[in-house]
């Protein structure tokens, strides 16, 4: 009871507009491991990897004296490159994919220090222009305003992007290879080509989200993508599962699903902002974020092994 | 008539070296004129899946080669020969994405042997086309082109599965038991429709069956295998009136070995 008296509502609720944004931020992050956990059905673990790298090439740029916009730009096309390089040791040299993912992740820490020079790099909202900020949700309306619609035009340019280009030749051919194999092949798709380049498409709007994050806590830092795989596979559970009914049978159902995604990576922050405001010791965070991933996977396959609606759709 | 497909001395060793060491295709040869519908039967590793298979690209083969419509596609990987065959599976799962819709598996199989870009995977004219298609199928699917491939029957898969195998005319149709895994009355039904598409198609087809009745009653060839190789071919007026005691009969006498097969005898 003490312990509940002590806690200021007041103080979760002006918790709640940062955690909207970083779930925004994180959100592009979710999108790109739906794309390869989803629709590529491959364990990328790169992610945990090529965020930091998003980060590390954006703020270096920044403080190197580009435009903090067109630094994202190369933060994207550097997660691309990670994405690749797991990719063609997946294909090329046929490493199994969750491994030859892991071994891309351990080469980027090397990486990012590389590019950084050590651990973490800050880049500060004082000197640079940065397109989004922590400090922006502190420091007037007009600024909070514009980091807001930042985010959500940007969230909202990416799913249009996406929801295009699934929808073209090339993003039915990653479809069908993520969905089987076999049928792609007979049906002349190049299962490995299109492997690499969902890859890439995954990894390159990791590497964006990376560079987004960095801007918005003002610094890169080697370990910031720790985890992040985990993160991004509760959003993509959390949407899934609190919107999913929403989204089935629509007309624009991939886009729906999309914005669940994003949704999902909102509500992950605002749980996770709910828990810091109880009091809960910050260090179980990530055990914590684990166990809501480990009840939202096991829950579907125990009602299916157990439940009594298991239902089987083939005949 | 030309010639469709030459299928040359073709070998094909598994786990070659190793304690599971086995022959699987031991010099098969087959020649088929365009136009052909050929029925496979043998016995369980008589090589019959596995020439579909050669012939398909799923792996490389050991020696031999293999021309499809004149062109040697032996280097070429599966997706690449992909342009040259229609194939249905035994297992309805294996032919379809199952969590796309019907009408985004007809786009991707009517663009097989094309390049794939970034215009639109499916255009409002394409869907008018495969309705019509889907109507000729007699199954009600032509109202349910949005809906996922996972939500239909085994044999309604196949169905789509045949229909997207001819969407785009291949050169050769390969069926590989793909009425197996059905109830026979679906079964006679996907066979029925196998036999339209064949005909109205005009495809050069080959059809792989664990049923003696089946393969003489389709098809204007039959070729039986044992152990990897070609060991009757049939053909015209001798393949007509061919009767199943026949057929066992021919085995019995050129493989020397009773035809042990429950699934070949009971049918």
């Amino acid at each position: 009871m003490t312990i509940l008296m002590s806690l200021d509502p007041m103080a979760l609720f002006r918790s709640m507009p940062g955690a909207f944004a970083q779930g925004l931020v994180w959100g592009l992050m979710a999108l790109g491991v739906y794309i390869t956990y989803r629709l590529l059905d491959f364990a990328d673990l790169t992610v945990d990897g090529s965020l930091a790298t998003g980060g590390a090439v954006a703020v270096m740029l920044i403080r190197g004296g580009m435009n903090p916009w067109l630094a994202l730009v190369f933060a994207f096309l550097a997660g691309m490159a990670a994405g690749f390089i797991t990719g063609i040791l997946h294909t090329a040299l046929g490493i199994p994919g969750i491994l030859a993912s892991i071994l891309t992740q351990i080469s980027l820490y090397s990486v990012n220090l590389n590019i950084m020079g050590r651990s973490n790099q800050a880049v500060s909202v004082d000197k640079y222009n940065l397109v989004v900020s922590l400090r922006y949700i502190s420091d007037s309306n007009s600024t909070k305003i514009r980091l807001f619609a930042t985010c959500i035009l940007l969230c909202a340019a990416v799913v249009s992007i996406l929801y295009w280009y699934f929808g073209t030749e090339q993003g039915h051919a990653i479809r069908a290879t993520g969905c089987n194999q076999q049928m792609a092949r007979a049906q002349g798709i190049n299962t490995n080509f299109h492997t690499v380049i969902a890859l890439m498409l995954s990894n390159g709007l990791v590497g964006l989200s990376g560079g987004l994050y960095a801007q918005y806590q003002g610094a890169a830092d080697v370990n910031m993508g720790r985890g992040a795989i985990v993160i991004g596979l509760a959003a993509v559970i959390i949407g899934e599962v609190l919107f999913g009914k929403l989204c089935a049978g629509k007309h624009f159902a991939f886009a729906y699903t999309m914005l669940s995604v994003i949704g999902g990576a909102i509500i992950y922050y605002i749980v996770m902002n709910i828990v810091l405001w109880l009091k809960l010791p910050s260090d179980d965070l990530k055990l914590f974020s684990a166990i809501v991933v480990i009840i939202a996977l096991s829950v579907p396959y125990l009602k299916s092994k157990y439940g009594k609606k298991g239902v089987r759709v083939n005949g | 008539m030309a010639e469709m497909l030459k299928v040359e001395n073709i070998h094909k060793t598994f786990h070659p070296g190793t304690i599971n060491e086995k022959i699987a295709l031991n010099g098969v040869n087959l020649s088929l004129e365009e136009g052909d519908f050929v029925t496979v039967i043998g016995g369980n590793g008589a090589g019959k899946s596995t020439t579909l298979n050669a012939i398909a690209g799923v792996w490389p083969i050991d020696s031999g080669k293999i021309y499809i419509g004149g062109d040697d596609v032996t280097k070429l990987s599966e997706h690449k020969r992909a342009r040259y065959l229609g194939r249905v599976f035994q297992d309805p799962m294996t032919g379809t994405a199952a969590s796309m819709s019907i009408e985004e598996n007809m786009a991707i199989a009517a663009r097989r042997g094309q390049k794939r870009g970034l215009s639109w995977g499916i255009t409002h004219k394409e869907r008018d086309t495969y309705r019509a298609l889907l109507k000729t199928l007699d199954l009600g699917l032509e109202d349910r082109l949005t809906n996922k491939v996972g939500l239909l029957s085994g044999g309604q898969r196949q169905a789509v599965t045949l229909l997207m195998a001819s969407i785009q005319k291949p050169k050769l149709l390969l069926l590989d038991e793909h009425t197996a895994a059905l109830d026979p009355k679906t079964a006679a039904k996907v066979l029925a429709i196998s036999d339209k598409i064949i005909a109205e198609n005009h495809l050069t087809a080959m059809m792989v069956t664990h049923n003696m009745k089946d393969a003489i009653a389709h098809g204007n060839r039959l070729i039986m295998m044992h152990e990897g190789r070609v060991i009757l071919n049939i053909a015209g007026e001798e393949k007509k009136k061919l009767t199943v005691e026949d057929l066992l009969h021919q085995f019995e006498k050129v493989s020397g070995e009773e035809f042990a097969n429950d699934k070949a005898l009971l049918s």
